[in-house]
């Protein structure tokens, strides 16, 4: 009963969502009040529907109700009850669901807190987004609902994909959704304008904290992804440029060269077209990742089981939403005003110089993840471009945004002075050149790369630091000064990560018998035993491991080797003692013979850096976002 | 002035054209280098008579089908109906290349569900099947007279297949 | 004294045997390490997108297991990517090969980053001797922005 409530709670939903998507938008056009006035209670009624139909699956699972197809698919009567709410999302059609449902929990958000917007204004933005959500819903009714009966129901569920029960699955999808799914916002409000015609700062004032939002979630979600990919997959890689890791990485590009010239649309009214241009790609970018996923036209760990029909439907709804919204901007975009005049040094042209080089470094991922297929459907052979490719052409490009990015906040608006910034960037500057030789040396070995690494990373950190320690000594500045300066700071921390991570780990991979020790990384590993245990739905294989560095404290690391019911394939899990400067990393193997085990050990160096930058990258956001002024209340007197 | 507010839109258009071409292909299908180039050399021991060896070059100046199988392969049982009813035409010799297998499974599954071999190679560390480019069993190749890779047929043979590509090949192989 | 030496001499032996080192897992360090080099760059066919340096599987163990012969034989990288090549085509090389057909690829980054930089110098060139009209006001705004001053002082 409650699979058909929920089946039918989507169509309901669907329903509703085409009215608000053509009505309000319609009524925008035509200055009818009853029609814009829909777009609110519009955008509340579809998300009561879809959280009702969510809470429908949820349930399914929470009580294992393995006569719907989907539950039988992705749960497992042993499965962790944790586990089987996260298996909700586990599948392709649970996870588009959860989607759908994050879209509308958006919309609903934007009729929350937009009471000091202008009503035809939020029509045509909860009217936009009406629209998407109605195409991905037709896409679910027609190719992918997760309410399917299996008749005769089975027994017992297949099990959830081993390497999803996991807790860092639970929140990587969910995250990196709200992600993908608010840049609809920014691109909802893009279309808005460009409906309206209105196209001015008050717009990008309103756009930015949605954008921001959508942002700082698509930064953790995939920041959660890489951390869990390098705990769960057990031979500690963070990042492989994977196509769906790639088709997540792009948007958030967009996303953070949108961010930035919506801040100057918003200060200094230029750059409209651009930034309307952008919001597009963005959500464009977030639609193209979903068809990649989905659609099996590329090979990767991540890709649900595809079916041909749902490969086509999604490229259709990416050919009319993209398609449609380009073609809008062709037309409406060149009537837009210019906004004010602005120096070749200035920082608005600064600004830009970083969007171009962030537009270039995701058209280049954009370029290598899809060149094999151009390659194969123009019949010229098969190829594969990975991790080499990206690292050797993604790393030159975001050079020099790195470089840019420490001295741009003391750029003047429309006219600056390159010297004058120089000069004050001294310090940082001779900082950089000394962090650039000696770090490598210190940490173990001087190569070009390390070296540039570190002095960026310096660079970065101390011209951060310095420029605040500079405006404390006035005023206290406003959230959004420490908003930027934190996100900057997390770029820094996070390319030293990389950087010393990337020059300076180290790994061994034994063949170890208890009592025997191995060295890497100034630590020492004594294997003691291994001995089997059991879990609620696996059988595993569990190793203990010493580890000491010189006469300090010994640690225990007990890494698995678990052998899920459901599943053929073994899996490791890796047993971690993380600490501020390295991780100590060690994993099994195969067994051997007796009661000898292949081994790897690593030490990794600054590691959580990585994930540590991006989190001070998204705490960056989240005071950017909540600065006074997008708080303001047209009622609130003004103080002179 | 407004041409180039064109751009996006047009490059997106050429996007969904390579994205629409390439729903029909397969990306995990990997089509070999060796067709066309001479069938790479090997001398292993027989299956059923493991003192007795085989050679690639042992077939030289006939027309024959190469087919990689192993009893652990479940698509092997999907494509062995196929091969039987193929062998029964006598059209050319048919040699199986038993990959990674344990001799005794593998003469189970013959004895089991018959055998369309003439002759079959054995396998065991999967040297010869790394030669030819082997990387999902089974891959049957068509090797002409010269000891030259024909055609490749990646995954089982279907009826289909045979029909219209691997017989009307071989008949032609076989006029020259 | 030397009874002392001698006490201590086997207990230093002792402590040795005790805590034995682990051997690496393959043979030779050093041919190992060119291994995961090599391997790393080469794509597992019989997974859904993993190297050879990572996966598990059969075919990998087997192909590992050959490239420690070809390097034990003194083959130089190159060699051994030929090998691969040859037998499986492109697709298993991650880096993808220089020639005509990648030209595109690897130039076309680089290529965009110069176009990108030439256009945005361009453009700024000319941006900065335009005057936009951010002073002036249509009869329209200025009638809003009045409207919205006198709210204020409410």
């Amino acid at each position: 009963m409650i699979p058909e409530l929920g089946h039918f709670a989507l169509i309901l939903a669907l329903c509703v969502c085409l009215l608000q998507g053509i009505l309000p938008v319609l009524g925008a056009h035509n200055g009818r009040r009853e029609w814009t006035a829909l777009a609110r209670p519009a955008a509340q009624a579809s998300f009561l529907m879809l959280a009702a139909s969510f809470v429908a699956l949820a349930w399914s699972f929470y009580v294992n109700d393995f006569s719907v197809q989907y539950v039988a698919a992705h749960s497992n009567a042993q499965l962790p009850t944790l586990f089987r709410f996260g298996a909700v999302w586990g599948g392709h059609e649970g996870s588009l669901l959860l989607w759908v449902f994050m879209l509308s929990a958006w919309t609903v958000a934007v009729a929350q807190f937009s009471r000091t917007l202008d009503d035809t204004m939020v029509a045509r933005v909860i009217g936009v987004l009406g629209l998407v959500t109605s195409g991905l819903l037709l896409f679910i009714l027609f190719t992918s609902n997760p309410f399917d009966r299996l008749l005769p129901a089975a027994e017992n569920g297949r099990d959830l994909n081993p390497l999803l029960q996991d807790p860092g699955l639970i929140f990587h999808p969910p995250m990196l959704y709200m992600g993908y799914v608010g840049f609809a916002v920014a691109f909802a409000f893009a279309i808005a304008a460009l409906l309206s015609g209105r196209l001015d700062a008050a717009w990008a004032r309103w756009s930015r904290p949605w954008t921001t939002a959508a942002w700082v979630f698509l930064t953790l979600g995939i920041a959660l992804g890489s951390w869990w990919a390098y705990y769960e997959l057990g031979w500690g890689g963070w990042w492989f440029w994977d196509p769906v890791e790639n088709a997540s990485f792009m948007p958030w590009l967009i996303g953070t060269a949108l961010i930035h010239s919506l801040a100057v649309t918003e200060k200094r009214g230029t750059f409209k077209s651009w930034t309307v241009l952008l919001a597009i790609g963005a959500f464009s970018l977030s639609l193209l990742g979903t068809f990649l996923v989905r659609s099996g036209v590329l090979t990767s760990v991540h890709a649900f089981a595809t079916d041909p029909r749902r490969g086509i439907f999604i490229l259709v709804l990416l050919f009319l939403v993209v398609g449609s919204s380009l073609l809008l901007f062709a037309w409406r975009a060149p009537k837009v005003a210019l906004g004010g005049s602005f120096a070749l040094m200035s920082r608005e042209s600064l600004l830009l110089t970083g969007n171009v080089l962030l537009v270039v470094a995701c058209a280049s991922v954009l370029l290598g993840t899809l060149y094999p297929l151009f390659i194969d459907a123009l019949k010229l052979g098969k190829i594969s471009v990975g991790a080499p490719y990206f690292n050797a052409v993604f790393v030159p490009i975001m050079a020099p945004v790195m470089f840019l990015l420490a001295a741009v906040p003391l750029a003047r608006w429309k006219n600056t002075d390159i010297k004058e910034i120089a000069l004050r960037m001294w310090i940082p500057g001779a900082l950089a050149l000394v962090a650039g030789a000696l770090i490598p040396y210190l940490m173990g070995g001087w190569t070009v790369m390390t070296a540039l690494g570190s002095a960026l990373s310096v660079w970065i950190a101390a011209s951060g630091v310095i420029q605040v320690a500079r405006r404390l000594k006035s005023s206290m500045p406003p959230a959004s000064f420490w908003g930027m300066h934190l996100g900057h700071f997390g770029i820094a921390v996070f390319a030293f990560g990389v950087t010393m991570v990337g020059g300076f780990q180290e790994e061994q991979d034994v063949r170890m018998e208890p009592g025997e020790t191995v060295s890497v990384g100034g630590y020492q590993f004594k294997m003691i035993g291994v001995k089997d245990v059991t879990g609620p739905n696996y059988a595993a294989a569990r190793g203990e491991f010493e580890v000491t560095k010189g006469a300090g404290a010994a640690k225990i690391l007990e890494p698995e080797k678990r052998n899920y019911f459901s599943s053929t394939m073994p899996m490791t899990e890796a047993a971690i003692d993380a600490g501020s400067t390295r991780d100590v990393y060690v994993s099994l193997g195969e067994p051997l013979e007796g009661k000898a085990w292949a081994v790897r050990v690593y030490f990794k160096p600054f590691v959580d850096w990585i994930w540590g930058g991006c989190v001070l990258m998204a705490l960056g956001g989240l005071f950017a976002m909540s600065d006074r002024r997008y708080r303001l209340r047209v009622k609130e007197a003004v103080k002179p | 002035m407004k041409a180039k507010f064109l751009i996006p839109l047009a490059l997106f258009g050429v996007l969904v054209v390579f994205l629409a071409a390439g729903l029909g292909l397969d990306p995990r299908e990997v089509p070999s280098p060796l067709v066309n180039k001479p069938a790479p050399a090997f001398k292993v021991p027989q299956l059923e008579q493991p003192e007795m060896q085989f050679a690639a070059e042992d077939l030289k100046g006939q027309v024959w089908l190469f087919n990689v199988w192993a009893s652990w392969c479940v698509a092997c049982r999907q494509e062995h109906p196929v091969l039987m009813q193929f062998a029964r035409q006598k059209l050319v010799p048919i040699v199986g290349l038993d990959y990674k297998d344990k001799r005794k499974d593998a003469l189970g599954v013959l004895q089991r569900s018959g055998n369309p071999y003439d002759i079959n190679a054995f396998d065991e560390d999967g040297r010869v099947g790394i030669d030819y480019g082997v990387y999902g069993v089974p891959e049957s190749y068509v090797i002409d007279k010269a000891g030259v890779i024909r055609y490749k047929h990646i995954g089982p043979i279907t009826a289909e297949a045979l029909e219209k590509t691997i017989i009307p090949l071989i008949n032609e192989l076989k006029k020259s | 004294m030397k009874t002392l030496y001698a006490i201590l001499l086997v207990l230093c032996a002792c402590g040795n045997a005790v805590a034995k080192d682990a051997a690496p897992l393959a043979d030779d360090p050093v041919v190992e390490q060119r291994l995961i080099v090599i391997s790393e760059e080469m794509r597992c066919l019989v997974c859904q997108n993993e190297s050879l340096a990572g996966s598990r599987s059969d075919l990998a163990n087997d192909l590992r297991r050959e490239f420690r012969t070809l390097i034990k034989q003194g083959k130089t990288d190159a060699e051994i990517r030929e090998f691969m090549v040859s037998r499986y085509g492109d697709f298993v090389l991650y880096r993808p090969p220089v020639k005509p057909t990648t030209w595109l690829l690897w130039l076309g980054p680089f290529g965009l980053m110069i176009v990108g930089v030439v256009a945005l110098f361009v453009y700024l060139r000319r941006r900065s001797t335009e005057i936009g009209p951010e002073n002036v006001l249509t009869d329209e705004e200025r009638k809003r922005a009045e409207a919205m001053l006198q709210e204020g002082e409410k």
